[in-house]
């Protein structure tokens, strides 16, 4: 059970964590904040599974800097979409399907 | 209540299943650290991370910049033409802490780019540190909020990814795309780092000050 | 001895990301959500990445905390218009 083992699970947990909340929560905000779990827990397999015999590869690092730049940019746009919403319609939460 | 208990037990399952996969990996087939330090000396940076992140997948990074200046783009259009917010002043501690921290998050931000080359360190976190310099003068009210960019700012916001597409250009006369020769690599990922993390500052920062009106009072 | 403190780092980051999801304040979630991201800056460093923990600490929870509070204050307010 080596350091990246324990942080390659740990991540596993995260992103099943966010997929819940993503799946189970109206609330758009919270949505976001669980997307960034889930995008927080695969950086966290990535470098962790590659760690996991206690040597460093650059590799999946450069891969998960990217990744974390792009969260944010993603982050951002969906928080500007949400305030559109928000402005536009006062709500919160996307309104339910109705049965078609 | 069934959808909430399926999806738990779903996420549970799942966490249990690809923790015991993880718990049962031999040692990888292939090892991608001995051909990166093996070829470390032509690549033009010393340190093995920002030698993939600039050049072995230079394409990549060229992508990402693609794809953070359409986010900024995205939210462009979300926003609309709303006029700028004036700045509110904070208290003057405030302020006077706002205008001691900036000027070293800028040496900060510099070393950074700096010592990519041969430490931890690169284009990114560089530009990340700058746009977190702006977002904290925007706080403490020396900064406006920013509406529809002018020219310099469009500039400025386009110069990292139009840089790095003209030397990917520049190098596609000559071979592959973006293989930089060896005895020009270094100057080369310098000069697209320096694109780069003025990009990225605008970029991280016009996500933050592009959206922060005052909506109202 | 190293193990014990990565496996708290790990508990402490799945203990955070749940409290995060379940809180029912939400100004609390965010002030949450940036402690996981400090927290996640201490696993890049135990894994060897210290370039991953420099962008995670500025980018990761500082902008993207940022950008969440500014959100919220918005949000918190009634809409004005028609």
């Amino acid at each position: 059970m080596t350091t990246g083992l324990v942080f390659a699970m740990a991540g596993a947990a995260l992103f099943a964590l966010g997929v819940a909340g993503i799946v189970l929560i109206g609330h758009l905000l919270r949505r976001i904040l669980a997307f960034n779990l889930m995008g927080s827990g695969a950086c966290l397999v990535l470098v962790g599974l590659a760690q996991r015999h206690d040597v460093a590869d650059p590799v999946p690092h450069a891969m998960v800097l990217t990744g974390i730049v792009v969260a944010v940019a993603a982050t951002a746009l969906a928080l500007a979409l949400v305030r559109k919403l928000h402005a536009l319609s006062g709500q919160i939460e996307l309104p339910d399907d109705a049965d078609e | 209540m069934m959808v909430v208990a399926l999806v738990v037990t779903l996420a549970l399952a799942f966490v249990f299943f690809l923790s015991g996969a993880m718990l049962e990996l031999g040692p990888a087939a292939i090892d991608l650290r001995v051909p990166v330090s093996a070829h470390l000396a032509q690549s033009g940076v010393s340190h093995p991370v920002t030698a993939v992140l600039l050049n072995y997948r230079g394409y990549d990074t060229l992508l990402e910049i693609a794809v953070l200046l359409l986010a900024l783009v995205a939210i462009l259009a979300v926003v609309g033409e709303a006029p700028a917010a004036p700045s509110r002043a904070a208290h003057p501690v405030l302020q006077t802490l706002g205008r001691l921290a900036t000027p070293l998050m800028v040496v900060v931000a510099v070393y950074l780019l700096w010592a990519g080359a041969f430490r931890s360190g690169g284009a990114f976190q560089a530009g990340a540190v700058l746009a977190a310099a702006a977002v904290l003068l925007h706080l403490v009210g020396l900064l406006a909020g920013w509406s529809t960019p002018r020219l310099r700012l469009r500039i400025g916001l386009a110069a990292g990814f139009a840089l790095f597409l003209a030397v990917a250009a520049a190098l596609l006369k000559q071979g592959s795309l973006l293989q930089y020769p060896p005895d020009a690599a270094g100057a080369l990922i310098l000069l697209i780092e320096c694109g780069l993390t003025v990009s990225l500052a605008l970029i991280l920062a016009g996500l933050f000050l592009f959206l922060a009106r005052e909506e109202g009072a | 001895m190293t193990l014990a403190f990565d496996l708290l780092l790990a508990l402490s980051l799945l203990w955070s990301g749940w409290r995060t999801l379940a809180t029912p304040r939400l100004d609390r979630a965010i002030v949450l959500f940036i402690t996981f991201g400090l927290l996640m800056t201490l696993a890049w460093a135990r894994l060897s990445a210290p370039d991953i923990g420099l962008a995670e600490a500025a980018i990761g929870a500082g902008l993207t905390g940022a950008l969440l509070l500014d959100a919220y204050g918005v949000l918190r307010r009634p809409r004005e218009g028609p």
